[in-house]
């Protein structure tokens, strides 16, 4: 089909860009150690015996927390979540923002106000007191992390769609569908969509990386995954006590959040790149 | 004071006083531009003679651009060892389609590349004494960034195309020509350079007062802000001037006018001008020499007149027939090229009593029958409604010859309606956006197998007007009737069937098709929504429609953005075709085509109209397109029908000064100097 020789060529054009090739080998890298991780845990990620906060290589490769826990394996089996969970609440707060900034340009009106204000107020409030407060009021379960983590960003990405959907509605083919009595959902799908992938790409990728770090803050801060589960942000947290005694109980989940983050970013960039040069190259005015 | 320098100067007085009743403008201005270019010539003979106020006119040619090939880095070559000289007092056309490469000539002459191109061979010599700031020749190509900036504006001044985007609007438009005197050093102190920023608005034929200097470019209008910009290309008195097609999107009135300030102040100062254009009528009113441009090379160059009335390569004989003139006695496009001939007669006033034909396609009219039996022979076929058909054929043409008469003025605009019924009426359209009224009170009928032309300039209305009645704007007060029945006001509360036999053909063929969806997919999406036939149906029928426009069923899986303006555009068409539909609404679908794509596609919907029968209600601002495809003119202004009847009784015979203004500011080949 046509439709994949075009996505194809778009793919080919965030490729060609050095940083995408980087962005994605680095969050290759953090998404293989997360996924392969769990099933290679050399040891019990549990109490040690003796070891409290024992040096690499004395106890394990990277030594033991202060509890006595093997900080490889718990690197190793601590990451899936955080992955999981920022995937999860990109898909909500992108999926959510989208549809409700599409919704927004295509009525307008009354319906266009109301969606925009409400996400005004949203964003009114700091994305990570927002979430502090619903986890607090909602107990730390993974689905409130992904929900609210969602719900903070739908307002930022809306306001973005709204805008990109605005100048494609403005186009004459989609008055021409309309002129046609094509239903409005046929519309959005086969008029909208197509022409705002590049934005809602580089939301998605944004997005991504800001749902990494709000995961990390908040597990950090103790309200994400609780103890014992073996989790990025929470092993920060644990091991931030006994920094000068066993740093690597720290190093490691923060070395694997810097590099997933700088990956997803690096990528995120690059397709906006890659989608601008794209409304360069088939934009009006070839005179 | 030489004679023909007062000429210019009255002249150029009498722009002043046009610029504010621009209908007042006279008649003879464009014989009197005759008599300048005579004058000036006589001057050229006798050698040039060096002016009191602009000594570097000492100088024979300001600029020689040799041998100059340019190329996509790493690619194709854009230009092509091409080569040209710029003589003082003289304007040289650079004639060409979109892609020839004449805007980047122009460019070149800038020292100034596109991003990713590469200079590959050849000179641009500024000669020695051309300019104040270079007693030296120099090759422009070879200067560094900062040597080139000195150059820009002062010597080698360029107005841009569209004003609108080129003036600062942040900026007085005052100030905004001061700033490039700044720029230049030019003059010694500001009240010298306030005194200059005057002068040279009054030479452009704008008024010089204080107040008009603290406008802001919104304030003025598309005419009045590319003078500004000629003002302040011509304000450090420049050696060289490059117009990159400085009156595309302004209508015909301020066009003239604008190429008439532009032809004296070169004339006038002594400036080398190169005009970059596409038009070949605007090239008869403003240049003394042409060059023409195909795929990076020039192709035929000489003196205007003779390139114009003497045509030797086969491509501007192309070019020349592309142009539509007001006497309409050539074919558009295509055909062998004929001297272009007055003639009062419109085109399809053949003798033969009938005005179903457009004449111009004589050859063809002579094998085959008349379009009314075409249609009819056509009738029993797929693509055409039964009733356009016998409506088309039921037409006979000596009622139409008889009820012509009958329907000359405003006021008798129904007087045909007994005769011919028409397949759309429109009656009493009324429409405002709070007080300001779009359309006042419009009635007009719309017959099968005549093309009726809305004229108009922006904001007349007329895209609204033709809107309603394809059903896009529902907020009108008053009636559009398809065969006798009422039409509700949108598309959506219409029936399936009315929506597909009333088409409409956006302006732009770049936003009316979705970049992201191959041709055929944009194409089914009428017959899809009639929901009647399947999925290959569709797709056949899709094939077919292609066909029609001959663009081919190759074209069927490509998309937008692999096609140019006038395929688009023709897609666009075969879109509106593929429904066969009684009348199709084109709204201004040529003014974002080269001239030579334009008389394609017109010639395009005159067959299609031939073939099928359908009515047209054509929207356009370009008079001398009516006689090539209208059977009846419809004028419009401020939202009022102030003309309405058969295209040549409404030419011959304009009732309304807005017609005569317009008609006597066509750009036509005649007026070659």
């Amino acid at each position: 089909m046509s439709a994949q020789r075009t996505s194809e060529s778009f793919t080919r054009r965030v490729l060609r860009q050095p940083a995408a090739k980087l962005g994605i080998v680095l969050t290759a890298l953090v998404l293989l150690l997360a996924v392969l991780g769990p099933l290679a845990v050399p040891a019990w990620t549990g109490y040690g015996t003796n070891s409290f906060a024992g040096k690499p290589f004395q106890t394990g490769v990277f030594g033991t927390d202060n509890l006595g826990r093997d900080v490889l394996s718990r690197f190793l089996a601590g990451g899936w979540r955080l992955l999981l969970y920022s995937a999860l609440a990109t898909v909500v707060g992108v999926g959510l923002g989208a549809v409700l900034g599409m919704l927004a340009a295509l009525r307008g009106g009354w319906l266009d106000s109301v969606i925009m204000r409400c996400g005004d107020v949203l964003l009114a409030i700091p994305q990570l007191v927002f979430a502090l407060l619903a986890v607090t009021v909602l107990g730390p379960q993974g689905w409130v992390l992904v929900l609210v983590i969602g719900v903070t960003h739908a307002p930022r990405v809306a306001r973005v769609i709204r805008a990109a959907t605005a100048g494609v509605v403005a186009e004459d083919y989609v008055l021409a569908s309309q002129m046609y009595g094509v239903p409005q959902w046929k519309i959005l799908g086969r008029d909208v969509v197509p022409n705002i992938m590049g934005p809602l790409m580089v939301e998605v990728g944004l997005r991504l990386t800001y749902s990494i770090g709000a995961v990390a803050s908040l597990s950090f801060l103790g309200l994400g995954m609780q103890p014992p589960t073996p989790d990025w942000g929470l092993m920060i947290n644990e091991n931030r006590i006994a920094l000068s005694l066993q740093p690597w109980g720290v190093i490691l989940p923060v070395i694997a959040i810097a590099v997933l983050t700088v990956g997803t970013n690096l990528i995120a960039d690059a397709v906006a790149g890659a989608s601008a040069g794209r409304v360069r190259t088939t934009g009006k005015g070839t005179r | 004071m030489r004679r023909s320098e007062q000429r210019a100067r009255a002249a150029a007085r009498a722009n002043a006083s046009g610029a504010n009743a621009p209908r007042n403008a006279p008649k003879a201005t464009g014989r009197g531009s005759d008599r300048a270019t005579a004058g000036r010539r006589a001057d050229d003979r006798g050698g040039v003679v060096p002016r009191a106020v602009v000594p570097r006119a000492s100088v024979d040619t300001a600029i020689t651009v040799s041998h100059l090939s340019v190329g996509v880095a790493g690619g194709e070559l854009i230009l092509d060892d091409v080569s040209f000289r710029l003589h003082p007092g003289r304007i040289l056309a650079l004639v060409g389609e979109s892609g020839s490469g004449k805007t980047t000539a122009a460019l070149a002459c800038m020292n100034h590349l596109r991003a990713g191109l590469e200079l590959r061979r050849g000179t641009v010599e500024l000669h020695a004494g051309a300019s104040r700031f270079h007693p030296e020749a120099v090759d422009l190509l070879t200067l560094t960034e900062r040597g080139t900036r000195g150059l820009r504006g002062g010597t080698i001044a360029y107005v841009p195309q569209d004003p609108a985007l080129s003036l600062n609007g942040s900026l007085r438009v005052g100030e905004q020509i001061a700033e490039v005197l700044r720029a230049h050093e030019f003059g010694r102190d500001a009240r010298e350079r306030d005194a200059r920023v005057a002068e040279v608005l009054t030479e452009v034929g704008l008024p010089s007062d204080r107040a008009y200097q603290r406008r802001f470019p919104h304030e003025l209008s598309g005419g009045q802000q590319q003078r500004i910009g000629i003002a302040m290309a011509f304000a450090c008195r420049p050696a060289v001037i490059i117009l990159d097609e400085p009156t595309t999107g302004l209508d015909v009135a301020t066009q003239d006018l604008v190429l008439k300030t532009v032809y004296e102040l070169t004339t006038k100062h002594d400036v080398a001008g190169l005009y970059i254009t596409h038009d070949l009528a605007v090239v008869a009113q403003v240049a003394d020499d042409v060059a023409v441009m195909l795929r990076g090379t020039i192709v035929e160059r000489g003196a205007a007149w003779d390139v114009l009335h003497h045509p030797e390569h086969p491509y501007t004989r192309t070019l020349l027939d592309a142009v539509p003139d007001m006497a309409g006695a050539r074919e558009m496009g295509g055909g062998p090229a004929v001297a272009p001939v007055h003639s009062v007669r419109a085109p399809w006033d053949d003798g033969r009593g009938g005005d179903d034909d457009a004449g111009p396609s004589r050859s063809r009219d002579a094998s085959t029958p008349r379009g009314g039996e075409a249609a009819r022979g056509r009738g029993s076929g797929v693509v055409v409604e039964p009733r356009a058909g016998t409506e088309a054929g039921g037409s006979d043409p000596s009622r139409d010859a008889s009820e012509v008469p009958a329907a000359s003025g405003p006021g008798t605009a129904g007087g045909d309606r007994a005769s011919v019924e028409p397949v759309v009426a429109v009656r009493e359209l009324w429409m405002a956006y709070g007080p300001a009224v779009i359309l006042d009170g419009i009635s007009m009928d719309l017959p099968a197998g005549r093309t009726t032309m809305l004229l108009g300039e922006s904001g007349s209305g007329k895209t609204t007007l033709s809107r309603s009645v394809a059903g896009l704007n529902d907020r009108y007060t008053g009636q559009v009737l398809l065969d006798g029945h009422v039409l509700a006001p949108g598309t959506r509360q219409r029936t399936r069937e009315q929506r597909q036999r009333i088409q409409y053909v956006f302006q732009s063929p770049f936003s009316s098709l979705n970049p992201r969806r191959s041709i055929g997919d944009s194409l089914q999406v009428p017959l899809e929504m009639n929901g009647e036939l399947s999925r290959a149906q569709r797709r056949a029928a899709v094939a077919d429609a292609l066909d029609a426009v001959r663009l081919g069923r190759s074209y069927i899986d490509r998309r937008p953005g692999d096609l140019s303006g006038g395929e688009r555009q023709r897609a666009a068409v075969a879109r509106a075709l593929v429904n066969a539909p009684s009348l199709l609404v084109c709204d201004e679908i040529t003014s974002a085509l080269d001239v030579s794509v334009q008389a394609s596609v017109i010639e395009l919907l005159r067959e299609l109209q031939r073939e099928r029968g359908l009515a047209m209600l054509f929207v356009t601002h370009n008079i001398a397109l009516a006689r090539h495809i209208s059977h009846r003119l419809a004028v419009l202004e401020h939202g009022k029908l102030v003309e309405y009847g058969p295209t040549d009784t409404v030419l011959r015979d304009p009732r309304h000064e807005y017609t005569r203004s317009l008609l006597e500011h066509v750009p036509t080949l005649e007026s070659a100097g």
